[in-house]
């Protein structure tokens, strides 16, 4: 134990401490209430009255100040009434909601909640008002699923703003689109549906569940398969590959040059006469 | 190095350097003289030029055993090359595609990165360490030729031109010229076939009444109701033209959905030389809060299609030109000179979004007839 | 160590008749013993040409290798290949066989990507080469045409890279034809024209991968080729410069001899080079055309950027504003016209007229076989920074689109900084830059006259501090010391023997040319006072050569390139 207390003076180790126990006492509260990560989306569907009973409780703590009372909105932020379940999993399991501070863009985050606590509040927000359910496991399955459909469609519909490798990209006015690395097909699926922040809605009815299914295949193996010719540059196109060229390439060949022609130094010191 | 102790001779074949002179080791810093224009037949000098041996032999020595074990590396590397060439199979036929290239890759790239660079690390320690160290001078000569062999040069062109009659008869000079101008326009009227004129083809696109409006991908045509979530947009094509790039360079258009009351486009007439009648823009034009904007942008040509559903604005992503959705894709900031010209639709008696008509403007990027 | 006799030097027998047989034929021993005894000066930046020429040759290379796979095709195909995710996509020949080269040809990849990585440090050697080529001088006379032809071979080259890029078809490379089709409709009375007869039609057609192919292939290549010959056979003809140094005049030519230390060097040069450029293509991904996917007008990706040699026309396309004019029925696309083909023929003008330019307006008409240091021509130098700038600014406009997200700038704002930068900051940049200049000049000129600081610190009689300082060596001082060019250049002086304005400066042009001369020349070699240089330099056994350097500071203030009476020096052949 010697090694904790001397590191203990250091003034991150405290920060470390602190982060360390509240990631242990998440995950003892998720282990008790027997809902991981990997719940069941049957939890939207089925949503007795106790769990929106608990997800208004939630709400009025965590959401109300911005969102109002009863989630009809106020100037800072919109009305949830009919904003639907998938929008709430999308946005409390992707940590942007609760949101820390007004931004152009709300950045990913760990979520605040568990997942039994998002359902919960998502049950809640549903009630006041219809809107997507979360999709369930079998909605959000690639099992089947034509990645080369998905290409198409994601060339033409998402990769005008989150990148042709889903890596990202610029919005006007320091807005952005996130990069897809991090997103579970559930949320890919959620995002779609309900189009979170400047994102548009690409509804069942117009990109049909099968077409989602394809581009989320599509997503996750791009994003999964390896890059065959070595380091990927972030795979964002010809700027990080220019970088490399001048600072890798020509860079080594500079270095090259200069050990072949420079002077050894009995060259140096030689003296005309 | 201590064989080298005979006597100098200079036989009459000897190939000496004699036009200047370097100074052997072991004073290394040899700088010859600059010799002044044409050395050329000063006498040999008694010197080499550049020396035979390195100053410092055990250095040399140890050097030699580095060169000689990168060349050997390199020998090595190379036959890896071949053995990966051979012993790693690529495409799909065990496993994974990507992951049998990354490896063939991997093995075929470091092998013969490694043997080509020991090669040349190899090298650059035998010239550096291994030979002996040389700096020695050339003199320049002059690049300007004599007077009188430039008066020499003057005398022949002239000679010759008056040889040719050219200068003296102004017949021949000019109808030489008049046959050989044609001849050299022959090779531009021969790429003209290069392809058909333009004609009128850049101002309309295949779009026309009742033309459906289907999704690009899965090719279904599309109804308001289908349509229905405010915010959503996607790309849509002309029915029928799903696997004609040429048609879909001009004719493809995203659809936007509003919440009622955004939309505020105005009713917009050409001021140009089309006639002040034709409409640009316009609220009939759109379905039930949906409306039809072309796809390719008015600056260069790219697919302007980046929609942000809470501003309203359509960003080409190629240069940035920025677009109002809500008052006819109005241009409200970057390179991009027009609005996206609107898309008149309607609803088919099936109840799928149709074309009203085609675009009442040329889409796309500025041209010299568009007016 | 061994004394200096040698032995005479014997051809082996077999050798030596086999070269008298070539001789008999050739009458080549005595021209190519002097090739074999060509001196190479040896400096690092005289490699960055190297680096261009050693890209080519391996460009050439790899080139033929893909020549062999490759189907420069438009005709459709549904892809069916090794690589599934694209399993049933619909795609150009081209797209699809420049899959089968990545996924299906042993080492195949390993070809495109060291392609492509090559035409990369291709195109940055030229511009490294250039660069050193216009802030040293070396383009002076006689070497006009060499520079000419290195812009030409510049100017090709980036047509060959974009022609390159747009070979696979893939989406990234399909927008930048399509970009390129734009540029060319803005053109115009012949724009649409053009455009129909290089697409065979309406965009994208059927034809253009093929078209495109071979111009890539065989038109340019050649071109690059005999442009290539000439710059080399000029090089070798005209002689290498050289950079200012002990022993470096005007008349001869520093360094190693061709047989066999630059030969060693420079072959050594070619293996580091592909060696590079291998481990490029092994350890980095280049171009990754399966996860762009196919090209198709429908579809966008965010980021779109070509690759960095055209990264210039593509931020100048970005910040242009959107000025058209609707004239009598016609358009003029001056939001395309001017960023894309007006600001590319301006950049490479004024880099063709410039060593005429400068010679113009320093009336400097010698031959310069030494190389100037930068410092030494402030308004050259600080031109050349101004238009480092300029390109700059508009090559980071080019990516401003990942700038402001990874830097978390707004977009628009980043833009419209750019839009006065580019005129605002080549303007601060040539100032500065031939402040510098002068600094530096005057930094030289002190250390000449005081001489060196040596760090060491001495304590004086009177207590108080001092530091000490050394003579410059006459290494250093042929360093700072700028040689007069050899021949006589012709006189240029402000008024004639009667107080009147001399002949040359008189009317409107002559006004013009003087006062660029004063510019040019002002500042040039601020030379340090005769009488303290004198004594430090003259006597310590520089030499011919070091009087050369020595009486160019004398002339006197104005002792510039070409303007001071440097044509007294005794320094042509004796």
């Amino acid at each position: 134990m010697r090694w904790i207390t001397a590191r203990r003076r250091r003034p991150l180790f405290g920060y470390a401490a602190v982060l360390l126990a509240l990631v242990a006492l998440g995950s003892l509260y998720a282990a008790a209430t027997g809902l991981g990560s990997t719940g069941n989306a049957s939890a939207s569907s089925g949503s007795s009255s106790s769990q929106i009973t608990e997800g208004k409780n939630l709400f009025a703590v965590s959401c109300a100040s911005c969102h109002g009372e009863d989630a009809q909105g106020s100037s800072v932020a919109p009305s949830l009434v009919g904003a639907g379940a998938a929008a709430v999993d999308f946005q409390v399991g992707t940590g942007r909601m609760p949101l820390k501070e007004t931004d152009a863009e709300a950045p990913r985050k760990p979520p605040v909640f568990t997942q039994s606590q998002i359902y919960a509040i998502a049950a809640y927000v549903a009630s006041l008002g219809g809107g997507p359910a979360i999709p369930s496991d079998q909605d959000v399955s690639t099992a089947g699923a034509s990645t080369g459909l998905g290409q198409s469609l994601f060339n033409a519909n998402c990769a005008q703003c989150h990148n042709y490798s889903g890596a990202g990209g610029a919005l006007t006015a320091g807005k952005y689109a996130p990069p897809l690395t991090q997103a579970t097909s559930r949320q890919i699926y959620e995002a779609m549906l309900t189009g979170p922040e400047a994102m548009p809605v690409f509804n069942n009815t117009t990109l049909t569940p099968q077409d989602k299914r394809d581009i989320i295949a599509y997503v996750e193996q791009t994003r999964s398969e390896a890059n065959p010719g070595g380091f990927s540059l972030g795979r964002v196109g010809p700027t990080t590959e220019g970088l490399v060229a001048w600072l890798g390439g020509i860079g080594a060949l500079v270095l090259a040059a200069m050990w072949i022609t420079a002077k050894r130094r009995e060259e140096r010191t030689g003296e005309i006469r | 190095m201590s064989d080298n102790d005979a006597d100098l001779e200079i036989g009459p074949e000897e190939r000496r350097p004699h036009r200047v002179i370097g100074t052997p080791p072991p004073a290394a810093g040899i700088l010859t003289d600059p010799g002044r224009g044409d050395g050329e037949d000063e006498a040999p000098a008694a010197e080499p030029w550049i020396p035979a041996d390195n100053p410092d032999p055990v250095s040399a020595k140890n050097w030699e055993r580095v060169a000689a074990l990168l060349f050997t590396l390199s020998a090595l590397a190379s036959v890896g090359f071949v053995a990966a060439y051979v012993g790693l199979e690529i495409g799909n036929k065990n496993g994974d595609v990507v992951d049998a290239t990354l490896r063939s890759n991997l093995a075929l790239g470091t092998a013969l990165s490694v043997a080509m660079l020991a090669i040349g690390i190899g090298m650059v320690i035998w010239v550096r360490y291994i030979m002996p160290p040389v700096e020695v001078s050339e003199a320049r000569h002059p690049l300007a030729s004599d007077p009188e062999d430039r008066a020499a040069f003057a005398e022949t062109i002239l000679e010759g031109a008056a040889a040719s009659q050219l200068t003296k008869r102004p017949l021949l000079r000019r109808t030489l010229l008049a046959a050989v101008l044609p001849v050299a326009a022959a090779p531009l009227i021969v790429l003209r076939d290069l392809g058909p004129l333009p004609g009128t083809s850049l101002r309309s696109t295949v779009w026309k009444k009742g033309t459906r409006l289907t999704v690009y991908g899965s090719n279904q045509p599309i109804t308001p109701a289908d349509f229905n979530s405010p915010g959503a947009m996607i790309t849509v094509i002309p029915e029928g033209y799903a696997d004609n790039d040429e048609v879909l360079a001009k004719a493809t258009v995203i659809i936007i959905k509003m919440e009622p009351g955004q939309l505020k486009i105005p009713t917009r007439y050409n001021d140009g030389v089309n006639g002040p009648h034709t409409l640009l823009n316009s609220m009939n034009w759109t379905v039930d809060n949906i409306v039809a904007y072309s796809k390719i942008c008015t600056h260069v040509g790219c697919p302007a299609a980046l929609y942000e559903q809470t501003t309203h604005k359509i960003l080409c992503p190629c240069h940035q030109s920025t677009f109002d959705a809500e008052t006819g894709a109005t241009v409200l900031f970057g390179p991009a000179p027009r609005p996206l010209p609107q898309l008149p639709i309607t609803v088919d008696a099936e109840g799928y979004l149709v074309a009203q008509s085609d675009f009442q403007e040329p889409v796309g990027p500025s041209f010299w007839e568009r007016g | 160590m061994s004394t200096t006799q040698h032995r005479p030097l014997q051809m082996p027998k077999p050798l030596a008749k086999q070269g008298g047989e070539l001789d008999d034929r050739f009458h080549a021993a005595k021209g190519v013993r002097t090739l074999l005894r060509k001196v190479f000066p040896d400096h690092w930046t005289f490699l960055l040409g190297e680096i261009a020429l050693y890209s080519f040759i391996i460009l050439i290379l790899t080139g033929i290798f893909l020549t062999l796979f490759f189907q420069p095709s438009m005709s459709e195909v549904v892809y069916h290949g090794s690589y599934t995710k694209l399993d049933g996509v619909r795609m150009s020949q081209a797209y699809a066989s420049t899959l089968n080269i990545s996924f299906d040809v042993r080492g195949g990849l390993l070809m495109r990507q060291i392609h492509h990585w090559a035409a990369d440090v291709f195109l940055a050697a030229i511009i490294c080469h250039l660069l050193r080529i216009f802030f040293t001088g070396a383009y002076r006379k006689p070497r006009e045409t060499n520079w000419l032809i290195g812009l030409g071979m510049f100017t090709l080259g980036i047509f060959e890279g974009f022609l390159g890029y747009s070979m696979p078809d893939d989406l990234l490379s399909g927008t930048g034809v399509r970009i390129a089709e734009g540029v060319l409709l803005g053109i115009p009375v012949v724009g649409t024209y053009l455009s129909f007869f290089l697409f065979g039609g309406q965009f994208p057609g059927n034809e253009f991968v093929a078209r495109f192919y071979i111009i890539h292939v065989l038109l340019i290549p050649g071109l690059l080729l005999a442009l290539v010959s000439a710059h080399l056979f000029l090089m070798v003809h005209q002689k290498h410069t050289q950079m200012p140094g002990a022993g470096r005049t005007n008349n001869n030519v520093v360094g190693q001899p061709m047989y066999p230390y630059f030969a060693i060097k420079t072959g050594a040069f070619f293996f580091f080079v592909f060696g590079v450029l291998a481990l490029l293509g092994t350890f980095a991904q280049i171009n990754p055309i399966w996860q762009v996917g196919p090209y198709t007008p429908v579809a966008i990706s965010a980021g779109s950027q070509p690759d960095f040699y055209m990264g210039f026309l593509e931020g100048s396309l970005r910040i242009f504003p959107n000025w058209t004019w609707d004239i009598g029925g016609h358009t003029i696309a001056w939001n395309v016209l001017i960023p894309a083909l007006v600001i590319l023929g301006f950049l490479f003008t004024v880099l063709g007229v410039w060593p005429f330019v400068e010679r113009w307006a320093t009336g400097d008409k010698s031959y310069h076989n030494v190389n100037q240091k930068p410092r030494n021509a402030p308004t050259r130098t600080g031109v050349g920074m101004a238009g480092v700038v300029f390109y700059g600014i508009m090559w980071l406009e080019g990516a401003n689109d990942l700038i402001a997200v990874h830097l978390q700038i707004p977009l628009y704002t980043l833009t419209e900084v750019a839009r006065y930068a580019v005129f605002i900051g080549p303007v601060i940049a040539f100032w500065i830059t031939r402040r510098i200049c002068i600094g530096l000049q005057r930094r030289d000129a002190a250390m000449l006259e005081h001489g060196v600081e040596t760090g060491i610190i001495q304590q004086l009689p009177n207590g108080g501090f001092a530091e000490a300082e050394r003579p410059v060596t006459p290494e250093e001082a042929a360093e700072l010391i700028e040689l007069p060019p050899p021949s006589v250049t012709e006189v240029r002086s402000d008024t004639d023997e009667n107080g009147l304005p001399a002949p040359a400066r008189r009317g409107l042009a002559g006004r013009v040319q003087a006062r660029a001369h004063d510019y040019f020349v002002e500042g040039i070699s601020l030379a340090p006072p005769a009488n303290g240089h004198t004594n430090g330099h003259g006597t310590n056994g520089h030499g011919t050569n070091g009087h050369n350097g020595h009486g160019e500071v004398e002339s006197g203030e104005r002792a510039a390139i070409g303007s001071g009476p440097s044509g007294d020096r005794a320094d042509d052949e004796a």
